[in-house]
Order: structure tokens, then sequence, then C-alpha cells
């Protein structure tokens, strides 16, 4: 076992000034940061300003730049868990059909008879016809604007589940068919939530889907967890709809496939509008912030060619109607149409300042999120105690490495030296194995370091106690040596499996904070394994080479 | 020429087995203690688990918590508790509280509102007054952070069960996971008996705990199983005496640089961290303590079979079960 081949001593020793130089660029943190982010930002802008340049640089480009992500709880930050009400979508969908629905059926009126909407519970679509006789026909109708779902695990069946009771029809989303939207919901909220992020330029989000429904976001630098939930949590849900009438009783009841919905500028007042909408804010290409003809702040946008199409249609038909303005339930405005609006774009003005119609312009731009999101956990971290924090965190690793390597070097000597120098490099190889990948750090991922520091030693001191009992049985250095590397091995192995199943185990169960410990816990069993015995082994070799030791007193 | 700091001599013969009835017996008190006051004092659980909201709030100025909790109290919070946090790191111009609402409704969360009412109060106490960290967590996932953290104690401990079994005999996975179920439950029930926060970094720090504690089993398995093979007619109470006595500098000496590092961070590393080193530390002195008195106890208990090169002599040789009046005669 001590006989190392050339190559692997170049190996060996390649590897750890290797991690050396991916760790470095984490003792210049601010200047490697700022260097970083330059070049973010020249990538976003496509020029670089005098201060970008200088930040650039501050790091040389030809050095490796990768640094530890600090954590929320180290950097400060905000943090949420948000849950998608995937549900709502099923009621969107089953208003988007009733018009079809009730074009098909009214076609066939003479069989089926007269067909009327009737309250049903959300994600239902009730309808009830004149001769209950004829329901199969109806049944048919409702069967042709089936589509089979789109999934894999769904194909084959239909997105309809179709069922008839007397003269009531009843229309849902199939089973499969629900399995597929939730699923796309949930996609579509992570991408425009990640869009609506982008657009406010902060560094490195975690933006990522947790189980079935849930999205978890995570933002450093940004003030609260409020602010985040300001711009994520708004569905920015613009619509056009159809005004019935309006009135100032919010009881007033607006009748099947109505809705009534209150003014937004003006208190008290509330509109009956139709609940299907004319056109929606996914048909929008464009929204800039501008000012309308009075100098007030003015939402611009524009539609695509089918929305435009519709949006002209509507309005030549109902010239002198008003129509309302829907955002996210509120009415923002209801003027009057006067003359067809063919050309595609409008304005959207209302009681808003110049921050609030950015803010809208930003939120139409990223689209609306499929689904209202509602929070499970916010949590905001003051950057002040993250620093804190780091410093706390780092004062120890250093206490402790000082006081385990004096204690190493009491108890064995040069050999514990080498053992030291082993706990050294394994920090400095956790640290830029962290920094290759981006992983983050959180405050117990610094108590993992400071653990692995402690149980690092394991290994070499298991390798130094089986050396000893060799050299007390009366072998040779050389031989003693040897031995008791080869005799350790199983209980290493043995020892760090196990450590491995549990740093696993927390790995796949565990959630932020956790997660982040078991990786590096884990990062830190791998290089403390490799240190411990290929690096110790290897000084080790050098020291008998040179020296060629009659005795050995450990 | 060399000194060299030995905490365990060369050589050493304890007779690990003397009080073998004592210390299983404070195992086992300690066991049921501990289950008694996690059942009666129950945990001290922190949002994670409880749900509800807790604000961390730094001043420069010294406070009086009944001063904040009279603030407090005209807001119609609910259940709130104040506690100021007292660490030496802090300095005197450094002064640290925890407030913590119970949950409000199912949502979870004091809204925004009422964080901007709880800041402008307990300004009105204390001007100097900032929110370090506010965080909120919903009544529905703290259940299943709950039930996640159950999963992941009971599926680590399956896993190494399963990997010493594999490795070694069921005698020595069973013998290793009774051990670990003795350090969580002990490691539990100090956070009950002295009301330590109870949160998942303590799930962290109890997993980790777990994975020492059974290395430092796994080490002392290993060499038993060598021992075993090595001195075959050796009664195995002896083999095992002389085990432990040999891997005894190694499980000393490891638990003394890693209580070195955890003793740095209990110091240094700030009160953040504090409850999860703590229970690292002890996970580490229980861990040791359990290897040696409790592991190995079950292990003698329910034998092992001592040769793995030969057929287990359990096992009868073939023809031995005919009575010997049938068998040929010789």
């Amino acid at each position: 076992m001590l006989d190392i081949p050339f190559w692997k001593r170049l190996l060996i020793l390649g590897l750890v000034a290797l991690g050396l130089l991916y760790a470095a660029p984490n003792l210049f943190y601010n200047r490697v940061e700022q260097h970083n982010d330059a070049i973010a930002a020249v990538e976003r802008n496509g020029f670089e300003t005098p201060d970008e340049a200088a930040a650039r640089a501050g790091w040389p480009n030809w050095l490796p730049s990768g640094l530890v992500n600090l954590g929320l709880d180290l950097r400060g930050g905000a943090h949420l868990l948000g849950e998608v009400h995937v549900q709502d979508v099923y009621k969107a969908r089953m208003d988007a059909l009733w018009p079809e629905l009730r074009d098909a059926l009214a076609a066939q009126r003479d069989v089926v008879g007269a067909v009327r909407r009737v309250q049903a519970p959300d994600g239902q679509l009730a309808v009830e016809i004149g001769n209950p006789d004829q329901m199969a026909k109806a049944v048919e109708i409702a069967r042709g604007l089936a589509t089979p779902v789109a999934s894999l695990t769904g194909a084959g069946q239909s997105d309809l589940a179709i069922s008839a009771n007397g003269n009531r029809l009843s229309v849902q989303l199939s089973e499969a068919e629900k399995a597929a939207t939730d699923d796309r919901t949930v996609q579509q909220s992570l991408e425009i939530i990640r869009r609506r992020i982008d657009e406010v330029g902060t560094r490195e989000p975690t933006i990522m889907r947790q189980g079935k429904d849930r999205i978890l976001i995570q933002v450093p630098g940004i003030g609260s967890a409020e602010e985040l939930k300001q711009l994520i949590g708004t569905t920015a849900k613009l619509t056009f709809n159809p005004v019935i009438s309006r009135t100032s009783d919010a009881n007033a009841r607006p009748g099947p496939g109505n809705v009534l919905l209150p003014s937004m500028d003006e208190p008290g007042v509330f509109y009956i509008i139709e609940e299907s909408p004319v056109v929606t804010g996914e048909d929008l290409t464009d929204a800039r912030p501008s000012f309308d003809q009075n100098g007030a702040p003015a939402v611009e946008f524009r539609f695509g060619p089918s929305g435009a199409k519709r949006f002209g249609a509507y309005t030549s038909a109902n010239i002198g109607q008003p129509f309302a303005i829907v955002l996210d339930n509120q009415v923002i405005s209801a003027p009057v149409i006067r003359q067809a609006i063919t050309t595609g774009s409008g304005q959207i003005s209302g009681a808003m300042n110049v921050e609030d119609s950015t803010r809208l312009a930003v939120l139409l731009r990223a689209g609306a999120l499929p689904a209202e999101m509602t929070f499970l956990e916010e949590r905001t971290i003051g950057p002040e105690l993250g620093q804190d924090s780091v410093d706390a965190g780092r004062l120890s690793a250093v206490i402790a490495t000082v006081a385990v390597v004096a204690y190493m070097i009491a108890s064995y000597g040069l050999f514990g030296a080498f053992a030291s120098i082993a706990v050294i490099v394994n920090i400095i190889l956790i640290l830029s194995i962290m920094s290759m990948m981006g992983a983050t750090l959180t405050l117990p991922g610094i108590a993992g370091i400071v653990l692995t520091v402690g149980t690092a030693v394991d290994a070499n001191v298991i390798i130094y106690e089986r050396i000893r009992e060799e050299l007390r049985a009366g072998k040779r250095v050389v031989k003693a040596i040897d031995d008791g590397f080869s005799e350790a091995m199983s209980a290493i192995i043995d020892a760090n499996v196990t450590s491995f199943i549990a740093a696993a185990v927390m790995f796949f169960l565990g959630s932020g904070p956790v997660k982040g410990f078991a990786v590096t816990l884990t990062i830190g069993l791998v290089t403390s394994v490799f240190t411990a015995i290929y690096l110790t082994r290897l000084l080790i070799v050098f020291w008998l080479e040179w020296r060629k030791p009659k005795e050995l007193i450990l | 020429m060399a000194f060299r700091l030995k905490l365990v001599p060369d050589n050493t013969s304890y007779n690990f087995f003397r009080w073998q009835w004592l210390t299983f017996g404070i195992s086992a008190v300690a066991m049921v203690a501990s289950v008694v006051l996690i059942l009666t004092m129950g945990l001290n659980f922190g949002i994670d688990f409880k749900g509800g909201t807790t604000i961390r709030t730094e001043s420069p100025t010294a406070f009086e918590v009944g001063d904040y909790r009279q603030a407090l109290n005209e807001l119609n919070l609910g259940d709130v508790s104040i506690t100021e946090v007292f660490d030496p790191s802090f300095g005197t111009t450094k002064h640290v509280a925890m407030i913590r609402i119970g949950t409000m409704d199912e949502t979870g969360s004091v809204t925004p509102e009422q964080l901007n009412e709880i800041e402008a109060a307990l300004q009105t106490v204390d001007p100097q007054v900032v929110f370090a960290a506010v965080e909120s967590v919903g009544p529905k996932v703290s259940g299943e952070l709950i039930k996640t953290a159950f999963y992941a104690v009971g599926a680590a401990t399956i896993g190494i069960l399963l990997y010493i079994w594999l490795r070694f005999e069921w005698q020595f996975a069973l013998g290793g996971v009774v051990a670990l179920v003795h350090d969580v439950l002990l490691t539990v029930g100090l956070f009950a008996a002295f009301q330590l926060r109870f949160d998942l970094t303590t799930i962290a720090a109890l997993l980790t705990t777990l994975g020492y504690s059974v290395n430092d089993t796994v080490v002392v398995f290993d060499r038993l199983r060598e021992n075993l093979v090595k001195y075959k007619t050796m009664p195995l109470i002896d083999v095992m005496n002389l085990t432990v006595n040999e891997t005894l500098s190694r499980t000393i000496m490891t638990a003394v640089t890693t209580a070195i590092a955890l003793t740095a961070m209990l110091i240094f590393g700030g009160d953040v961290v504090r409850e999860f080193v703590i229970a690292m530390l002890w996970g580490v002195v229980v861990g040791c303590y359990s290897t040696i008195y409790v592991a190995k106890n079950i292990v003698l208990w329910l034998g092992v079979k001592r040769d793995w090169s030969k057929p287990d002599p359990k096992e009868k040789a073939p023809g031995e079960d005919i009575p010997a009046a049938f068998r040929d005669a010789p």
C-alpha cells in the first residue's frame, strides 16, 4: 500500500492544488462577487458602464470565479413557500366552455329545447334543457366538445367528464385532465414568477417547484418577504367583459353567468358583468406605462392578431355600450365604446400613479398567474443578522480547527501534523467543491463544516491507533504503517457509509436549511475520506522516503 | 523525546461488563425518563413545527421584556411570548429579543398591517428597535414538517439497520439500532427537560448524531468481528472486552476532537445555532456511551455466530439428529 506510483502522487497533489485554486475566490468574496455581477449586468444590458468595467477588472478573468453561494440565513433576504390554487383553473375552463356549449346546444334547439345555465359548484358547468327526453342528444353534443387529454399518463382519455340527471346536464374536467392541468398550472406559475422576479433584476433567486402544487421562492438581498409577495402574489388577470348594469347595491343578484364586481376607484359602485370575457390579458403582446390624454398615468397595451380581431368584432357590434376592463376581480374602468377599435391597441387608465402604472405594465407583460397563490411560509432575514452569523461561523470554524490541530499534534506528534494538514485541506476542498457546484452554504452548513473538522480526523485516528497496535506487536515501521492502513480500511468505509445514509435521508426528506446541511455533510464525507486516506498516506510516504526511519514513536 | 498526550494508556483491560446490569439499567431508566419527560413536559416546538410567527428584534439599548409585552398586549395578537436572548458575544450594544406569536388563522401568518402595528408599538417603547428577522409558517406546512421529520428519523434508522445487517449479522444490526433509539430518545428527552427550541435544524442535528453514534458502533463492531475470527475459543464476553479495550483509545480520541470542535461552535457560533450544537454535543456523549454499554450488551445477549469460515455450530452436523440407536455401528 505504500508504493504509490508517480502518477497517483501527481493526481493527489493535483486535486489538492485544484481545490486550492477553486476555493481561492472565496477569500476575496466581495471583489469576485462584484466581478460576477458586472459580467451579468453587461450580458443583460448589452453595454458596460465605467463602474462595471472597474468591477470586472477587480478579479482576473482567467481565474475561477465560482463562489460559495451564501444562503438566506447568511446573506439576508426573503423566502416564500406558495401554494398554487390549481382548482381555480377548473372554473376558468368551465366558464370558457359555456359559450361554446351554449352555441352548440342552441343550434339543436328544436331537439333539446331551451338551454339555461344553472348554479353549480365551482369547476362544474350545469345546464338545464327544455326536453329532458332528448338528454342523450344533448350529452352527445357536449361530448363533441371534448378532446383527448394531452399528457403521457392520461393519454387516450377524454378531457371532459359529462353526466346527466333528469333535465340537468353537468360537465366537469375528467380526473386525467385535472392532473394534466394541475401540472401545467404550476409550470406556468413558475415561469411567470421567474419572469416577474427577473424584471426586477435581483441576484440569483431560487425558484423551484416543491411537491404537487407548491413553489419555493428565495430571493437574496430583497428587503422583505412582503415586498416579494406584492410582486408575485398579484395574479394580474386582465379581462375585458361586457357590462350588464351598474349598481350601488353590494348584495345585488347578478344572475347565472354574470358576476358582481366592485369598482376600483369609485367606492360603493358595483358592476354586473358577463363572466365570460371578450378578450383576456393572454392576448396581450405588449404593455408599457404611458399617459392618457389628460396627462394621467396609464398603461398602453397591444393585442395579438386573434385578440385584435375579437376585440374589433365586439366593439363594432356594441357601439354605445359600456364594457369593463377588469383586473383581478376589480373593475378598473368601464368606458363606453365610441367606435370600433380594430387597430388592436388601447389604453387602460384609472386611479393610478406612475409607480402603479409601471408595475401594472410589468405584471401584464410577464403575464397573469394562471391561478391564485397563498403563502404557507414566509421568512425575512435581515442582512445584519446574516453578517453576524457569517462572522460567528467563521470565528468558530477557525478556533475549532486550531484546537483540533493542537490536540492532534499533542497526541500524535508529526503524524498529528500530517492529519492536521489533511483536515485543513479538507475544509478547503469542501469550499471549493461547493463553489464549483454553486451549492448554497447555510448556517447549519457552517456547523456541518465545523463538525467535519471534528470527525474528519476520525479516519486518521482509526489508522494511527491501528499503527500503534502494530508497532506494539513488534512490527517494523514500514510494515506497521502499511498494515495499519489496510486493516483500518473496512472500519473507515463502514463508518462513512452509515454517516452517508443519514446525510442522504436528510437531503431527500429535508427542506431548506436541512437540505443545505446534508449537502455540506455529504461533500465533507467524500473529501474527508480522500484527505484522510490518500493525502495523509502520501505525506507519510514522503516522510518515509526522506528520513527512512528505523523507529517510530506514535 | 516524544511527548505524547494519551488520554487512554496503551494497554488497557477494563472489564466493561462488570457493571453491565447497572449501566444497562441506567440506560433503561434514562430512556423511560425521557419518554415521561417528553409526554409530560412536551417539546418546545419552534414555528417550523407549531406554525405561527417569530420576530427577532435587535436594539442597541437595553429593554424590559415587560415593556415589550405591555406594548404588544394592546394589539390583541392572542398567544404572544417574548424572550430575551442572552449571548456572551453580543457585548453591551446589542440586545436581542425573540417574539413568538401563535397561529392566527388558517394562513397562520401575521398580516403585513399587523407587522407594521407591532413595529410601531415596539418603537414607542424603544425607538431604536429593528426587526432582524421575521419568519412565519402556516399550520398546514408545520404539520407536514413534523410528519417528514418523523419519516426522516425513521428512514435513517431503517437504512442504517439494513446496512449493518448486510455488512454484519442481524444481532449487530439490532444492537446498533437499539443504541440509536437510545441516543435519539435521550437527546429528545434533553430537549424536553430543558425546554430547548425544537425545530427543523434540531432534526438535522439529531440525524447527524445518529450518523455519529452509529459510526462509533460500527467501528467497534468491525473490530469485534475481526477478533471473533482471531480468538475462536475465547468466550464472547471476553472477546468483547478485549475489543472495546483495543478501540477505546480511538473512541475517546474521536469523541474529544469532535467535542472540541463543537464546543468552539457552542461558545463562538452565536445564539442562532446554539440548540443545534447542544443537540450534537450531547449526541456525541450519549453516542459514545451507548456504543460501549448498550449496543454490545444487546449483541452479547443475543449471542453471535463465532466463525464465518465454518458452518454455524448451532446448525446440526449431517446425521446428528438421527437417534444413536439407528446409526450405523462403528
